[in-house]
């Protein structure tokens, strides 16, 4: 894969926050058609580590290169221009607005007078929503009288209609079902096929075995190293998150003890 | 709203076996009909009669009506920018005080400053009093958005710093002096005995807003077929046709109802030259220029509110702000628009109550934060943000003027006055908050 531009390159990102070290001096890369997990513990540094790649944090220092382009991305628009799409972790939804006010929240469809097309985006929204969620109707009412899962759906159905060459998923099957979940399982594949590069956070260590290309695990905001997932065991995978070793370094013992 | 509730055993009786909702709320929801609003609707009907029948059928007359008409007028203008600052998770606490400075400015830029450029009585002064009004009021509104939203000072204590510093300058501006009289054109602006539409122009604007109504419905209806959406049912098409059409026929009757005073349609006969019959002259006064600016000002804050993406921005930062920001939507730009926004507004009503009261006191627009923050609330708009409509907050503007003309026509005392109105902006946010958390769980 190395003899080719990479579509993401995130060199030597610092994000501390006041005292801090949320993140230290992790480079991850991603190429194109390809799912990267991004795995760690409970503030291990994942999420502020794909949200100075979003537009959400601004780095304290790092580059980050898309196609081989040195990038500027200071807010959340600057991201989406470089096609990259974010399904947070908080989903990001506005409570009081209906599915297509949360789909076109920022990019909204407008008529010739500049006027919002709420018809044009009611249509859209269902269209994208018909192959992540066939059964969602309920396109008028604020999300907030919706169920997680359906929420969930209409975060993904936002970054899936805008056409992600980068799609970021910090944890998207957190609040959802078996079913649902396969769902999104099928989705991934079928953009991965599409030639989508994708940084996906899991906590769900089957689900990352089952998905990813490689594999990059984090622990107390450093990067403890970047795995092909065939190259390595799911265990070998649970000690670099839990005790921050490489497959080569952890002994016998220790992988016993994770075990046990 | 009685309609929907059930003697107390077949309540619980509902709520154990959770069959289908009372079929009149049904039929309202499948017509797409905002059920809070139409309970005001019907709160507003029941205060009308109760305060008719108290004030011994001197409430429903044309005369109060008309005269409730006029007074409502400003504070509804206001309450439409409330509800956008509300929405946003601000306050505005200065909108009374503003509108003191403004007014006074505006009144002594009329009264003594332009009739020596241009001389007195020249026809452009009105126009250029109102738009030094929009053009204060928004600068004002700005500098305190700007203060809000870019150096992260609270909106509530921004704009109490507002409260008292405008009202320090509608003193200052004149020393205390009032200033009157206005602008003749100006004066127009308030209504009156002159600054009305009569009875020709009061049907055509009648029949013009009918149009209106049927138009939207059928080019909703449109837009649904041609996306393949569900239609409204045909009855609740026409019901609403119908029911929206006698309103606004029914208002302008009774605005046709009320005629000049004697006095004034005696001038008015001289002037056209008509012989002045036996019986008196009974000429309509018709839709007053107040009322006629409140609704074009509803309207067009609306369609702001609904079709525009500022106001679609203001609904996101009030439902979720970290949304709003990861959604690429420049948030403090927007608040700074929303305050100014409201200070244009507050120039507009500064415009309608000088040109009313024909003068400027250092008095002006006291209170008139309560008011409108009132008007915003008791229509529907949620303290915590995000939530709340234009049309609500205008009918909230006519239940607070209703109110208030009406215990006028009951001869109560102006502080029990105050001390009513407290209680009931207390127990509309407590009603409000008691159904959002039904609504919640
Ligand atoms: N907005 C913030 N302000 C202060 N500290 C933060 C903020 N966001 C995250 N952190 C801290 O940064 C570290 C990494 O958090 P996070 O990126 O959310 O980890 P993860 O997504 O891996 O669970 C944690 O110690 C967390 O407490
Ligand atoms: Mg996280």
């Amino acid at each position: 894969m190395s003899d080719r531009t990479p579509l993401v390159d995130m060199r030597n990102i610092h994000v501390s926050y006041g005292g801090v070290h949320a993140v230290e001096d992790v480079s991850i890369d991603l190429y194109p058609g390809e799912v990267l997990a991004l795995v760690g513990g409970n503030g291990a540094g994942k999420s502020t580590l794909i949200k100075t790649l979003s537009g959400a944090v601004v780095p304290d220092s790092g580059e980050i290169h898309i196609n081989g382009e040195r990038v500027e991305i200071t807010n959340p628009r600057d991201a989406k221009q470089y096609g990259i799409e974010t399904i947070y972790q908080t989903l990001a939804l506005a409570e009081n607005l209906d599915t297509p006010g949360n789909m076109f929240l920022g990019r909204e469809l407008t008529t010739r007078f500049g006027n919002l097309d709420d018809s044009a985006m009611e249509d859209a929204a269902r269209k994208v929503m018909k192959r992540l969620n066939p059964k969602f109707e309920n396109f008028k009412i604020p999300v907030a009288r919706l169920s997680g899962g359906q929420r969930q759906a209409i975060a993904i159905a936002r970054a899936v209609h805008f056409n992600a060459r980068i799609l970021i998923m910090d944890e998207p099957t957190a609040a959802l079902g078996p079913a649902e979940t396969e769902q999104v399982a099928n989705l991934i594949r079928s953009l991965k096929s599409e030639g989508i590069g994708i940084i996906l956070i899991s906590h769900d260590i089957h689900d990352v075995f089952d998905l990813a290309d490689r594999i990059s695990v984090m622990l107390q905001g450093r990067l403890v190293g970047t795995v092909n997932k065939d190259d390595v065991t799911m265990d070998e995978v649970l000690a670099m998150i839990i005790i921050g070793k490489m497959p080569g370094e952890v002994t016998q013992d220790e992988l016993e003890e994770l075990r046990g | 709203m009685s309609v929907t509730q059930a003697p107390p055993g077949e309540t619980q009786q509902q709520e154990t076996v959770r069959g289908p909702r009372p079929s009149v709320g049904s039929a309202l929801r499948s017509a797409e009909l905002d059920l809070r609003t139409l309970g005001m609707v019907g709160l507003l009907i029941v205060i009308w009669i109760g305060f008719h029948f108290m004030s011994g059928g001197t409430f429903l007359t044309p005369r109060n009506l008309w005269n409730l008409s006029v007074q409502f007028a400003p504070v509804a203008i206001m309450s439409t920018g409330m509800v956008l600052v509300i929405v946003s998770r601000n306050i505005d606490l200065s909108v009374g005080s503003m509108l003191g400075a403004v007014g006074m400015a505006i009144a002594v830029l009329q009264a003594e400053i332009l009739p020596d450029i241009l001389g007195f009585g020249h026809p452009a002064i009105w126009l250029i009093a109102v738009g030094a009004a929009l053009v204060l009021g928004g600068l004002i509104g700005l500098l305190q958005g700007l203060i809000v939203a870019y150096v992260g000072v609270p909106s509530f204590i921004v704009t109490l710093g507002g409260l008292l510093v405008w009202r320090g300058v509608t003193w200052w501006i004149t020393a205390g002096r009032t200033v009157a009289p206005m602008d003749s054109t100006f004066q127009l602006l308030g209504g009156g005995s002159r600054g009305s539409l009569g009875e020709v122009g009061s049907w055509a604007v009648g029949v013009l807003a009918c149009i209106g109504i049927v138009a939207i419905l059928l080019y909703d209806r449109r837009q649904r077929i041609r996306y393949g959406f569900k239609l409204r049912p045909t009855w609740a098409m026409i019901a609403i046709a119908v029911v929206g059409s006698a309103a606004v026929l029914g208002a302008v009757w009774v605005m046709n109802s009320y005629y000049l005073p004697e006095n004034v349609a005696m001038q008015v006969a001289e002037q056209q030259g008509i012989p002045w019959p036996e019986g008196g002259l009974r000429i309509p006064m018709g839709i007053s220029y107040p009322v006629l600016i409140a609704i074009g000002v509803m309207l067009l804050m609306s369609f702001v509110a609904n079709q525009r993406r500022f106001g679609r921005y203001i609904y996101s930062i009030g439902g979720n702000p970290e949304a709003a920001v990861l959604s690429g939507i420049n948030t403090r730009w927007t608040i700074a628009k929303t305050f100014m926004t409201m200070g244009m507004l507050v120039g507009v009503a500064a415009a309608v109550t000088v040109a009313r009261l024909n003068a400027a006191t250092s008095g002006l627009g006291t209170l008139a934060e309560l008011y409108v923050i009132a008007a915003a609330v008791i229509g529907g708009t949620s303290l915590a943000g995000g939530v709340g409509t234009i049309p609500g907050a205008v009918l909230g503007a006519l239940v607070m003027q209703s109110l208030q003309s009406g215990m006028v026509l009951m001869n109560v005392d102006a502080p029990l006055q105050d001390i009513v109105v407290g209680i009931v902006l207390v127990i509309a946010v407590a009603v409000d908050v008691y159904y959002r958390k039904r609504a919640a769980q």
